[in-house]
């Protein structure tokens, strides 16, 4: 599916200075003598605060591109560009440094460490941001009551339901501020209802806070609810890209 | 991160499997144990060697002899300075001297003579010897039987053991023999001394040559036995050892003939006596060298025996370092424990790493974690390890001394802790614990966050 108008074509040109840029980008893996092509020459490039969902059917490639965006793979090819930074030329420390400052990830199944509070899981990053204490924990506060778990705070992962839970992790992904929210199927876990919430938290964050969102999804109906862009994604190369005019914004629902 | 949030999430982290960490630092404790155990027998004997031999007052003590005498033991010392002939006279005024050195406790005279013996109406021979008070403290009274001169001129005596049995008419495996039983029927007994006494000739102003003239008379001195020593307190004096021994003053009052008087006449400088040797007894060893030079430059020739503390100082490293080594063993097996604590800890953890990855946690960050997890182990481990340590050293010390106590040998602290081996063990559980885990950090480090997270 090719664009039918030039939306695409303007956030490309504001892409370069403070969006994503992809170019030609590949992420190959040998198996045997057999080379799995999970990324294959995509290019694309997303502007800043737009809201892009990638879409696609199981190995098409979409949570490898996420991957290669959010900084915790390195393509094989090509390059990434985010935030001015070029992903596949930054050291393993400063890549780090990517994914606490500059990102943050939303997975399907939350990802939290069990051990630690809401608190805690919230705060986690701020650790390695080496935030003081009291400061720590009036950050992670603020992005707890923003996802409304004030109550929950103290609670173990175990003891929330799936929804709070991906609360949780949306928290911990905003408690930095980063100027990326990554989703990879962010309500591939929760009943339409609660995931319903979780979009309308995500939207709010894309609306309100400025963040770009990069949602990786297979629910095309969910994306077409939320995303103003659609990208499609079929055996590792981009077959589709089209602006999406949101259904949810549409009804005028706010958080 | 910050040293206190690295702590506090390795804390965490050792708190999620108690049971597990608990028994690799019980491994890391029992290790250090045997380190602690083994260096502190070490330091413990090595303590032991010198403060008996200090008690011995071997290391102490500055034999001085005249460079007239020809028995001066340093053969370089007869080469130089003033010729035999010319060297001073070992009398009292020198002994006065020599007392006056620094760090010179005393300087007291060898007076020693083979005279005979009557016990119950039986002579025998042997060797007797003047001894100072202050021998009281020395070693080799430890296990007197009876007790020692009541002052330094008392007409007591005290036996060695050997000789103890000579007077009973016992075997000569007198080694064999119970120093009490020994004792028993000879304390407080009468022991008569015959002895030949050397009486100055009186000056008369017109014999120029009358300085050297003395007469000798045959003497009985009654002695009351007070004492048998287990040990041999006169060791070191080889072939003249003495098996009997007076209080010194009474020694001297009794002026014995000594086996120089009769060649002192001969060179016509007898006037007063002298002496074969002077011992001259030191505050600490370390002053040993310092007495001995200055005695050398008043003229006479001096001996110590401080260089064969240095080789049991050097015996005594080699021995702590052997002891070390194997002590380290269990410590090595122990940091392999470590070592499979922490990979299996990786291998729980890995969804956990990824996590912490994917929200910002370099390489460094996931290393140190599982670095102050190993060094909280081995620190934990190492503390208690020395805690174990020493009371294995109590528990053997109070052994030892117990079975000291039922042989009548009076008790010994064969084990020593010293804050520097606490401070050791410590430190060294804390680096082989960080250097075992530094291969599960590395390892942990390097997980691939995507892989991490598509586990499960």
């Amino acid at each position: 599916m090719a664009s039918t108008n030039n939306e695409p074509a303007i956030s490309a040109m504001t892409a370069a200075a403070h969006g994503i840029r992809v170019e030609n980008v590949a992420r190959h893996y040998t198996m045997g003598e057999a080379i799995i092509r999970a990324v294959d020459g995509i290019s694309l490039e997303i502007a800043s605060g737009d809201f892009v969902a990638l879409l696609g059917s199981s190995g098409s490639g979409k949570s490898s591109l996420l991957n290669l965006i959010a900084g915790l793979d390195r393509p094989t090819g090509g390059s990434i560009v985010v935030q001015g930074s070029d992903l596949a030329k930054l050291s393993r420390t400063e890549l780090a440094q990517y994914r606490l400052r500059t990102v943050g990830m939303v997975f399907q199944s939350f990802n939290l460490i069990p051990s630690m509070t809401v608190d805690e899981n919230v705060g986690l990053p701020l650790r390695f941001a080496e935030i003081d204490r009291r400061e720590r924990g009036k950050i992670s506060r603020t992005a707890i009551e923003r996802v409304g778990l004030a109550a929950r705070i103290d609670h173990k992962p175990t003891q929330l339901s799936g929804g709070e839970q991906q609360r949780v992790a949306l928290a911990r992904a905003l408690v930095n501020q980063p100027k990326l929210l990554l989703a990879d199927e962010p309500t591939g876990n929760l009943d339409s209802k609660t995931g319903t919430g979780i979009m309308d938290l995500i939207d709010n964050f894309n609306r309100t806070l400025g963040m770009t969102v990069l949602m990786v999804t297979h629910e095309r109906a969910l994306a077409e609810r939320y995303a103003r862009r659609l990208i499609f994604l079929a055996d590792g190369k981009l077959v589709g890209d089209e602006p999406n005019v949101p259904t949810h914004a549409a009804q005028g629902v706010r958080q | 991160m910050k040293a206190y949030d690295i702590i506090d999430l390795a804390v965490r982290n050792l708190r999620e499997s108690v049971l597990r960490n608990a028994l690799t630092t019980i491994g890391i404790s029992v290790g250090v144990a045997s380190l602690v155990a083994m260096l502190s027998l070490g330091v413990g004997l090595q303590k032991l060697a010198s403060r008996r031999l200090e008690k011995s007052g071997l290391f102490d003590t500055v034999i001085v002899s005249s460079r007239r005498d020809w028995r001066g033991m340093n053969r370089s010392d007869e080469r130089s300075g003033p010729g035999a002939a010319e060297s001073r006279l070992l009398d009292d005024t020198a002994r006065t001297e020599i007392e006056k050195l620094p760090h010179v406790i005393e300087a007291y005279p060898d007076i020693r003579f083979v005279t005979e013996l009557r016990y119950d109406d039986k002579a025998h021979m042997s060797m007797v010897a003047g001894l100072p008070f202050s021998a009281k403290d020395t070693d080799a009274f430890d296990g007197l039987q009876g007790q020692f001169f009541s002052s330094d001129d008392a007409a007591e005596v005290v036996l060695q053991k050997s000789f103890a049995a000579e007077l009973l008419g016992k075997s000569e495996r007198e080694d064999q023999e119970n120093t009490a039983d020994l004792a028993k029927p000879l304390i407080g007994k009468e022991l008569v001394m015959r002895y030949a006494q050397r009486v100055n000739a009186p000056t008369e102003p017109s014999a120029a040559d009358a300085s050297g003239s003395y007469s000798v008379f045959q003497k009985e001195q009654k002695l009351k036995i007070v004492g048998v020593a287990d040990l041999d307190p006169d060791s070191m004096r080889a072939a003249a050892r003495a098996k009997v021994f007076l209080p010194l003053k009474l020694a001297q009052s009794l002026h014995v003939m000594q086996i120089g008087d009769m060649r002192d006449s001969m060179r016509g400088f007898n006037a007063q006596p002298t002496y074969l040797t002077i011992s001259v007894r030191v505050q600490d060893p370390k002053y040993v060298q310092s007495v001995e030079d200055a005695v050398k430059k008043l003229g006479f020739s001096a001996f110590s025996i401080l260089d064969a503390s240095k080789s049991l100082t050097l015996f005594f490293r080699v021995l702590d370092m052997f002891l070390g080594i194997f002590g380290s063993l269990a410590l090595a097996v122990a940091s392999i424990g470590i070592v499979n604590t922490l990979v299996m800890a990786i291998l729980e953890r890995r969804r956990e790493i990824g996590i912490m990855k994917a929200v910002g946690a370099s390489d460094a960050d996931v290393k140190l974690v599982f670095f102050a997890e190993a060094g909280g182990m081995g620190a934990l481990g190492g503390v208690l390890g020395v805690l174990l340590g020493w009371a294995i050293g109590r528990v053997i010390d109070f052994g030892t001394n117990f079975y000291l106590r039922r042989q009548q040998l009076p008790p010994e602290h064969i084990w020593y802790v010293s804050w520097w081996l606490v401070m050791f063990a410590i430190g060294v559980a804390v680096v082989i614990s960080l250097i075992s885990g530094w291969y599960p950090a590395g390892r942990a480090a390097r997980l691939d966050p995507v892989q991490t997270l598509r586990y499960e």
